[in-house]
């Protein structure tokens, strides 16, 4: 479903952050992106969607070959994959209906969505999903009155609006307590599951990947160092992507964690 | 403890300095002390037309105790009207051309030869002073409010563009980087991701932009701009003190009143 080819990103400052990534998708896998900050994590999905644009190689997503598009086709493409940030990036001053219904931005005119007159079908589906994250109470607040997790609950519903068939997860559990963390991490799996979308999902907690995620990959100086199951995270692989570090404590928790919640 | 933890310890720890060479920190701070007294004393003060001109400085002053409203009310209320007729149109016309122009003079959103081009007017337009640019549209399109009109649309322009592009600058890029990710055109992120963050900015901007345009209208009459300036510098010709006070005690109301008007609007859009 995602394809990415040889894809290499050095920024102008000479900085290489991807050598030359392969990684192939199918439908409705969720993956984890771990590695160490600076792995080109970050830039990886953002080469994605084309934020960050990438300097060669090339990214299908499904029949569409997604680098060489031209501003209004890569428009079009990018409905087709919603994104969810660190720090949520809400638009902080609007109303969470706005920032929910903002996922539609791709699909109706600038003058409907200037004047927020959505189609109705677009607001009974942003109504819908507020509800399945239990924030339908909250359409007309504005966004910087919610709580973080609340706020992440939105930019899960303001990329799922898009109706993607990939999502694109950039830290969703950055600044969360534990609890939150969790919590958010199986919604977006849940849902993930509930409309067969596939998923990269990158993260700096080992252990809350391994507890929700098929499979992982393994980002270390712009190159995958590990491309395997859950499971296979030992403590030499962790070594491989992070470098030396006593790693027995962050596997045996893991185990913990799953013997105290069952998937 | 390593050789270079006992090396510090005991010892006071200054700040390191702006400069670090000694001598030139002393020098400029000598240097800049004798220029301000050389440059304080070489004014002159001609103490003997200082004591003559404080009877007209007292006159004028005490004419505030009793300023004359009547005796040019007609004067005063067309000057006053003409100001604010001035001030509302410069700023609307202002304000509308600062908006666009302000989009394409912050760096992270507009292309470079935009860019350029948008820096450039509002250069030209902070560049030329509103008396400069006053003198001159009134040799082009004569005495009155038109030329005040034009001048202060033009100076608006360099005002608003420039802070506003300033905050679109320091605005969240994530905010919009959310909405471009979504597939939406450049003005609908425009519209989503950017002016819901600049907009409180530029509220209270406007709002202080058409409190000196009022005041610059009453200045602009000076130079035959049109306005209240007009009604104002001619009672200062007939040193009539009393209506220039009632005057300028008007002004000093409608500055205050604006004041309290952006104070109220600025507090309601945060």
């Amino acid at each position: 479903m995602l394809r990415l080819e040889n894809l290499v990103k050095t920024y102008r400052t000479g900085d290489q952050a991807l050598k030359g990534v392969h990684l192939e998708v199918p439908q409705g896998q969720v993956l984890a992106l771990i590695g160490p900050s600076g792995a080109g994590k970050s830039t990886l999905i953002r080469c994605i969607n084309r934020l960050v644009e990438p300097s060669s190689g090339k990214v299908w997503l499904g029949e569409t070959e997604l680098t060489t598009l031209r501003s209004g086709a890569l428009r079009r493409e990018r409905r087709r994959m919603g994104m969810i940030f660190q720090e949520y990036a809400l638009v902080e001053r609007l109303t969470v209906m706005e920032n929910v219904l903002s996922g539609r931005l791709g699909y109706v005119g600038f003058w409907r969505s200037f004047i927020r007159r959505y189609p109705q079908s677009d607001m009974d589906e942003a109504f819908r999903l507020l509800d399945r994250v239990g924030l339908l109470d909250m359409a007309d607040k504005r966004a910087d009155e919610l709580s973080g997790g609340q706020r992440q609950r939105v930019g899960i519903c303001r990329a799922l609006i898009q109706d993607p068939a990939l999502l694109l997860v950039d830290e969703p559990t950055a600044s969360l307590d534990p609890k939150t963390s969790r919590q958010i991490m199986r919604l977006i799996c849940e849902l993930c599951r509930e409309r067969g979308l596939a998923a990269i999902i990158n993260i700096h907690d080992v252990a809350l990947a391994q507890m929700f995620v098929q499979r992982v990959i393994g980002l270390r100086t712009g190159e995958i160092a590990f491309d395997g199951s859950p499971e296979g995270l030992t403590a030499d692989v962790l070594t491989r992507i992070y470098g030396e570090e006593d790693w027995h404590a962050t596997i045996e928790k893991v185990e913990e964690d799953e013997a105290e919640v069952p998937a | 403890m390593s050789d270079e933890l006992a090396a510090v310890l005991g010892k006071r720890w200054r700040r390191p300095p702006l400069i670090r060479r000694r001598w030139l920190r002393w020098a400029l701070g000598v240097g800049f002390l004798v220029y301000f007294i050389a440059a304080v004393s070489s004014v002159e003060v001609n103490w003997s037309r200082v004591y003559e001109g404080l009877d007209r400085g007292a006159a004028f002053i005490l004419a505030f105790a009793t300023p004359d409203f009547a005796s040019r009310a007609t004067d005063i209320w067309e000057g006053m009207l003409e100001s604010l007729v001035m001030t509302v149109a410069a700023s609307v016309v202002g304000i509308a051309i600062s908006i666009p122009i302000g989009l394409g003079a912050a760096r992270n959103i507009a292309p470079l030869p935009v860019y350029l081009v948008c820096r450039f007017i509002v250069a030209i337009s902070r560049a030329l002073q509103e008396i400069i640019v006053a003198i001159l549209l009134v040799a082009i399109f004569g005495f009155g409010p038109l030329a005040g009109f034009l001048t202060l649309s033009f100076a608006t322009i360099g005002f608003l563009s420039k802070l506003l592009a300033e905050d679109i600058e320091a605005m969240d890029r994530s905010q919009a980087e959310a909405i471009k990710a979504s597939g939406a055109r450049w003005l609908q992120w425009i519209n989503y991701g950017v002016q819901p963050q600049v907009m409180p900015r530029l509220i209270g901007l406007s709002m202080y932009r058409v409190d000196i345009n009022f005041r610059e209208s009453a200045i602009l009459g000076l130079v035959g701009a049109g306005g209240i300036g007009a009604t104002l510098n001619t009672a200062f010709d007939r040193y009539e003190y009393d209506t220039a006070a009632a005057i300028l005690i008007i002004i000093i109301v409608i500055v205050m009143a604006l004041e309290y008007l952006s104070g109220i609007i600025r507090a309601r859009v945060q």
